[in-house]
């Protein structure tokens, strides 16, 4: 064989790898960027003050997000409250009916509602729940975002409990027990692990949606606790003083940005922490 | 007087279109050990899981026929009542992985809701323990979880779990096949320890086995039930020319 | 339920569960409490049996509900306003002029441009974590930093984009003599591509994963090189999976509001060329929705959204599709 043409073809595998390597290595230089950019731009506006106030009109410095904060806490809770039963059992009916007719369209559904934009669901959750009540409220907020979580949590039980060996439901029936308490007492307690991340992973996805909320919970100046009125929350906050023209309420939304950039951080990794921890033993 | 336990009567079993047990006639004495013996595919295991119904567990599982408990035909009853009624051991070891040695001996009794006072469940979880001679070696750590003990004594920890529920007949299913010959000889121990207060039915592909602890043998060959006699007749005269030849070792 | 009769010490009615040793009369009473804990259990499980079923249904209920109510609302505008609705090139609500095409415009322009942007790199980081590094401490790192891009809030991307992107293409524009105002398709296609990256490159991998290493010996044995094995064995036996990766990276492309609306300028005039602004089906819903103020305003954006529903529903289905039959082969 021409040693020429072999050198070449070296030289061509090498330039191709090198390729390779800058191109994959090149998609962490914008996430770097972003994450640098919202800690130095945040890092200064963050402080007591900040996270027990709510915002100053403009013109006047100070103020901070309390509202906001309390408001994606409630929001998300509500949410969390809605979606995690009917998910987990969503799922469990997946795993225990793999066949039937209904799972099929179940599952379909499933996959359908995952992909389906954010901005549609608020759409619907307007149509469902702030026309009919007559007002933007964060119960409608939270249904919307309930609805994203859902296929998440699904699914992840779904796959979870696929995982767990049929031994261990027969061991269970062997032993008399009704199958909902073989369900809640022995399937869903082994597979806790998967299930959770599953659900720490919607909750994560909900916090930072925005577009949902925009014709549901709308959004609200002032600290509320009512869940039938309009509320704040930290993504809402970010989106309308980022577009606003004035520097402090930019201010405000950078500190907001870093703490919501610090929680999701924080939500994905205590979910690849349980991943690993929490690993199905048998 | 021996009185019948387990009495079938033209039982067939089936996955989807594949008839696997086919018209199956018996009658199991009370207090005694029975072997079901034949080569794999033979039916053998899911007559047995027919008998506390675990068999319509599996999706396109479908049975008919007699099959009575003490007169009574369990497809009759609830399933909850018959496995409460007639336990099972499986092929593998399977603690429930999530609780502890104690926990698991009680686990009947605990995940189905029943509340037993602590003295209670005490002696249950010795007495249990005991009777699979287990209690001495685990009763220093009854906290730790199931998974931690060996592959033999995992598997008398599951009988425990069983007789703790003080069924009338527990059903096994090749309970020996995943364990080491000294974790077998132990297990094997405990059947004529347990043959006093229960009946025992046991799946088994080792004829040894069958011939060292049963005291009838049932012989399944291609979904029939060909010969059911004393242990003793079985091994010494089969009456059948297909078990003649399964014991001599003619088939494979 | 309760009239049993014990025999030799045996309940024999098969409604109590379980033995009694002695017929002692607190023995009997105990097996009966015990008989009616398993018939409470019983009527348990036929309930939680039922509720099953329906939390199944209520997944279907969701969608047929969502797409139903998309359609009744925008009845309004398809009966005004036709078919014509979607290639009418003027949206002006102050003269009831509705038409969709400069947001479908804008969105498949901005969708397409990011999808561009984003396969190389995609690709790489599939190639480089399923081919080249399948572990080890630094591919983990660009593993993890890949997925916690898909985990930034969209609302951030946008500020980040318009704090700093947006200038950057201003002086670029200034540079090559279009007109310098930043926000645009093309900066909202920039965001795009990096929000994207993520979703082609971990299915990607997975795929790139599937490739049976007899397949990659034989080459290697022949005398390939390395990059002679992924063009020639791994790339065309993964390509309809990573075409799958691709299709849903697109459905979220189409799809994403926040950061779109930040950067992309919203005006609803037909962008000229990719540096214009414009606007996409989001994110004119997501500007003008709580504002529109007549009956067939508000259901022309509905209708949007209907569009931008079935046809996420459809790139998602294909793609899920072409994956299933990937990972069953």
């Amino acid at each position: 064989m021409n040693i020429d043409s072999v050198k070449f073809r070296l030289g061509k595998n090498r330039g191709f790898q090198i390729l390779i390597y800058v191109l994959a290595f090149a998609c962490v230089v914008p996430l770097l960027a972003i994450l640098l950019f919202i800690i130095k731009a945040g890092i200064t506006k963050i402080n007591w003050h900040f996270l027990v106030n709510i915002p100053k009109p403009v013109g006047e410095t100070g103020g901070g997000i309390a509202n906001a904060l309390v408001g994606s806490i409630i929001i998300i809770l509500v949410a969390s409250v809605i979606a995690i039963p009917i998910g987990i059992l969503a799922g469990v009916y997946l795993s225990e009916n793999r066949k039937s007719k209904l799972a099929y369209w179940t599952r379909l559904s499933t996959d359908i509602l995952q992909g389906v934009p954010s901005i549609v669901i608020g759409i619907v959750a307007y149509f469902w729940l702030v026309k009919p009540l007559r007002g933007f409220s964060a119960l409608s907020g939270s249904v919307a975002l309930a609805i994203m979580m859902l296929p998440i949590v699904v699914r992840s039980t779904e796959e979870t409990l696929k995982l767990l060996p049929p031994s261990l439901k027969e061991a269970a029936l062997a032993l008399g027990m009704p199958f909902h308490r073989v369900i809640f007492k022995v399937v869903i307690p082994v597979g806790i692990g998967g299930i959770l991340s599953g659900v720490m992973l919607s909750i994560a996805r909900i916090t930072g949606e925005t577009a949902p909320l925009l014709f549901t919970a709308f959004g609200n100046p002032y600290l509320s606790f009512k869940l039938t009125k309009p509320m704040q929350s930290l993504p809402l906050l970010i989106f309308n003083y980022a577009t606003s023209p004035y520097n402090d309420w930019h201010d405000l939304a950078w500190g907001a940005s870093l703490i919501l950039l610090v929680w999701v951080i924080f939500l994905n990794i205590f979910t690849k922490i349980i991943t690993r921890k929490w690993k199905v033993q048998l | 007087m021996e009185s019948t336990i387990i009495k079938s009567r033209n039982f067939n079993a089936s996955f989807g279109s594949n008839h696997v047990v086919k018209n199956v006639n018996i009658d199991i004495p009370r207090n005694h050990i029975i072997a079901v013996m034949g080569p794999s595919g033979c039916g053998k295991t899911t007559y047995l899981r027919c008998i506390n119904r675990m068999h319509e567990l599996i999706p396109g599982a479908t049975s008919s026929g007699e099959m009575d408990l003490n007169g009574e035909d369990v497809y009759q009853m609830h399933p909850i009542f018959v496995r409460l009624k007639i336990g099972m051991v499986f092929q593998r070891p399977n603690p429930f992985p999530n609780l502890s040695i104690y926990d698991n001996v009680i686990a009947g009794y605990k995940l189905n809701g029943i509340k037993l006072p602590k003295a209670e469940r005490d002696r249950i979880v010795e007495q249990s323990l005991t009777k699979v001679a287990l209690w001495k070696e685990v009763k220093d750590s009854l906290n730790k979880k199931g998974s931690f003990l060996s592959g033999g004594q995992q598997q008398r920890l599951c009988i425990a779990r069983t007789v703790a529920m003080e069924p009338e007949v527990i059903l096994f299913d090749e309970p020996t096949s995943a364990l080491d010959p000294i974790s077998t000889s132990t297990v094997e121990e405990l059947f004529h320890e347990l043959k006093a207060n229960y009946t025992l039915i046991i799946v088994t592909h080792n004829m040894q086995q069958a011939a060292r602890v049963s005291d009838k043998t049932a012989f399944f060959f291609l979904g029939e039930l060909v010969e059911y006699d004393e242990t003793k007749i079985m091994f010494t005269n089969p009456k059948d020319n297909r078990t003649q030849n399964y014991i001599t070792g003619r088939f494979s | 339920m309760d009239t049993s009769s014990v025999e030799n010490g045996m309940i024999t009615r098969s409604d109590l569960p379980l033995r009694v040793i002695n017929s002692s009369p607190e023995a009997v009473a105990k097996a009966k409490k015990r008989a009616r804990l398993s018939f409470r259990q019983i009527r348990t499980e036929n309930i939680f049996n039922k509720t099953l079923i329906l939390m199944g249904l209520i997944m279907v209920i969701l969608v047929v509900g969502i797409f139903l109510t998309l359609v009744v609302q925008s009845l309004p505008s398809i009966k005004a306003l036709g078919p014509k609705y979607l290639w009418g090139k003027v949206w002006d609500p102050v003269q009831d002029i509705y038409g969709a095409w400069p947001f479908l415009l804008g969105t498949l322009l901005s969708s397409f441009l990011a999808l561009i942007i984003s396969i190389p790199f995609s690709i790489s980081v599939a190639i480089f974590l399923g081919e080249y590094h399948p572990a080890g401490w630094l591919p983990n790192l660009l593993k993890n930093a890949v997925e916690l891009i898909a985990a930034v809030p969209s609302v951030i991307f946008g500020f980040w984009g318009l704090a700093v992107l947006v200038p950057i293409v201003r002086t670029f524009e200034s540079h090559i003599g279009v007109a310098p105002v930043g926000v645009g398709i093309f900066s909202s296609s920039l965001i795009l591509a990096i929000m994207i990256i993520p979703y082609a490159a971990s299915l990607g991998r997975s795929m790139i994963n599937l490739v049976p290493s007899h397949l990659k010996e034989a080459a290697y044995g022949l005398g390939a090189t390395r990059w002679e094995v992924i063009r020639s064995v791994v790339l065309p036996y993964t390509k309809s999976g990573l075409f799958a990766g691709i299709l849903l990276s697109l459905g979220r492309a189409l799809g994403e509001t926040m950061a779109v609306t930040m950067v992309i300028g919203n005006t609803s005039l037909i962008p000229k060329n990719i540096f214009a602004p414009g606007n996409t089906m989001a994110s004119v819903i997501a500007n003008e929705f709580t504002e529109a103020d007549k009956p067939v305003y508000l259901s022309a954006l509905i209708e949007l959204g209907l569009v931008l529903f079935l046809v996420t529903v459809v790139i998602n289905m294909i793609g899920k599709k072409i994956i299933d039959r990937f990972t069953n082969d």
